[in-house]
């Protein structure tokens, strides 16, 4: 080697980057694990056989982590957020007219903007526009059962349906789901990923269903039901539920310069 | 007392359940309602690198393919770059290519198929090269919260070799469970797959 710049006396003394802020390198906080429900849940048969058995790999965040795809109102339609509208043909479906709507945050409380929130749901007789459900309750001519809508800038989103339906399905001889509407939800990196479901207050289906009972913690499990809503009820058109999700907190912050998700 | 913290808790995961495609690929279930659809394309003519297809199976602890999963993947360009505003590498951006798709199963023979580029190798936070990647996420009747995982290209030996998250994987064996292998066939460059959930070759799968 030619001859080289004298070296440090000690390096630690000469970083050249000033120590920055714990809460700014743009990963997420770790992902509390005991809130979820575990992937081998046997009381809901169909996770027996699909469930990793060895432990997951902790990743620190890398930018593959912290990244995520971005979208864009030019990726929706105008009826994409009206289920009452987006499949009619000769009419309204048949139901329970609500409104759902929430805020997306994450867990340091900040709205989350500019994000897909997706959802699908049943008819109001409990039947999926899906070639692959035969349950006998019939197919709505005017309803599709799903749609999309991207959060405001205080993470705030907002759709129009009507109610959905319980339905049996194979588990025990008798299980029957809850009336429920499915979300995915992204979040500003692929690590805040999430697709859950939402339940509605009052459902008697609730404790006895084998799919929301895999959730181990009881105020997690609360936070699936969605409260009745009067405030945000359309009079002699809708009622209202309220629905907030909460993806993973993210280490940054708005006193930072310019970091993901802010 | 001390300070109380004020997190909120993260909203829990619950199941895609067996008709996801309603909400996330309404063709598949069987009809059409939106005016634009998110694919398993992720090129365009426009897009830069090496065509590639993906193609894989998720197998359950029998060996048996899901027919009902959904995948993600989500990836850099060819330069190395992911197209979001938190990646201050210096590859070069392409608007055009977000870098993201998903696809379902194929309902009789469980093959998921994504017609994409090769990703460049990513430099993460500490400058350290990694290894060309796909991150892939899992959901699906049964599943209780997504899986991640990651999948890396056969053709890459010295790089994979090289790479600081497969080097995190404590048993040797295991790294090949993230590791595509390249074909050719009609001229078309395929990376195949096959993700375990279970058995003696389960797929390594992250805790993001």
């Amino acid at each position: 080697m030619n001859a080289q710049a004298p070296a440090l006396q000690d390096p630690r003394l000469n970083r050249p980057e000033p120590f920055a802020s714990p809460l700014g390198d743009g990963g997420f906080f770790q992902r509390d694990r005991s809130i979820h429900p575990p992937a081998h849940a046997p009381g809901y048969k169909s996770s027996v056989l699909r469930s990793p058995r060895q432990a997951l790999l902790s990743l620190e965040n890398s930018v593959s982590e912290i990244t995520g795809p971005v979208f864009g109102h030019n990726d929706l339609g105008p009826l994409d957020n009206d289920l009452i509208r987006n499949y009619a043909k000769d009419g309204d479906p048949v139901g329970e007219r609500i409104i759902v709507h929430g805020r997306v945050l994450d867990e340091t409380g900040r709205g989350v903007p500019n994000t897909l929130v997706e959802f699908w749901q049943a008819n109001a007789g409990g039947r999926y526009r899906h070639k692959k459900d035969t349950y006998l309750a019939p197919i709505d001519p005017n309803f599709g059962g799903c749609g999309r809508a991207l959060t405001d800038d205080t993470g705030y989103y907002y759709f129009r349906t009507v109610k959905p339906g319980p339905y049996p399905w194979r588990n025990y001889v008798n299980s029957w789901r809850p009336a429920h509407i499915h979300f995915s939800v992204f979040g500003s990196g692929f690590a805040q990923r999430l697709i859950t479901q939402m339940y509605f207050e009052g459902d008697p289906l609730i404790p006895v269903c084998p799919i929301l009972t895999t959730i181990p913690d009881k105020d997690a499990l609360d936070r699936l039901v969605a409260p009745l809503d009067l405030n945000a009820s359309t009079p002699f058109d809708s009622l209202a539920y309220r629905f907030d999700i909460v993806l993973r907190g993210q280490r940054s912050t708005y006193f930072e310069n310019r970091t993901a998700g802010n | 007392m001390p300070q109380p913290l004020n997190y909120l808790k993260e909203t829990a995961s619950q199941t895609a359940g067996p008709y996801v495609h309603i909400g996330l690929i309404p063709a598949m279930a069987g009809f059409d309602i939106f005016e634009k659809n998110f694919s398993n394309v992720l090129v365009t003519p426009n897009t830069k690198g090496e065509r590639i297809t993906l193609e894989g199976r998720v197998l359950d602890g029998t060996g048996t393919p899901l027919r009902d999963v959904l995948l993600e993947i989500w990836q850099a360009n060819a330069a190395g770059r992911y197209n979001h505003p938190a990646d201050r590498s210096t590859g070069a951006l392409e608007e055009e290519f977000r870098g993201w798709g998903r696809a379902g199963s194929d309902f009789d023979s469980g093959l998921v198929i994504f017609e994409t580029i090769k990703p460049g190798a990513i430099t993460d936070k500490a400058g350290r090269k990694c290894a060309p990647h796909v991150n892939v996420w899992i959901v699906a009747r049964g599943i209780n919260i997504g899986l991640n995982t990651r999948l890396y290209f056969s053709d890459e030996e010295a790089a994979n070799a090289a790479d600081p998250v497969l080097n995190l994987i404590e048993q040797p064996a295991r790294r090949s469970t993230l590791i595509a292998k390249r074909s050719e066939r009609a001229g078309k460059v395929v990376y195949s797959f096959t993700i375990n959930l279970q058995g003696p070759e389960e797929t390594v799968f992250f805790d993001v």
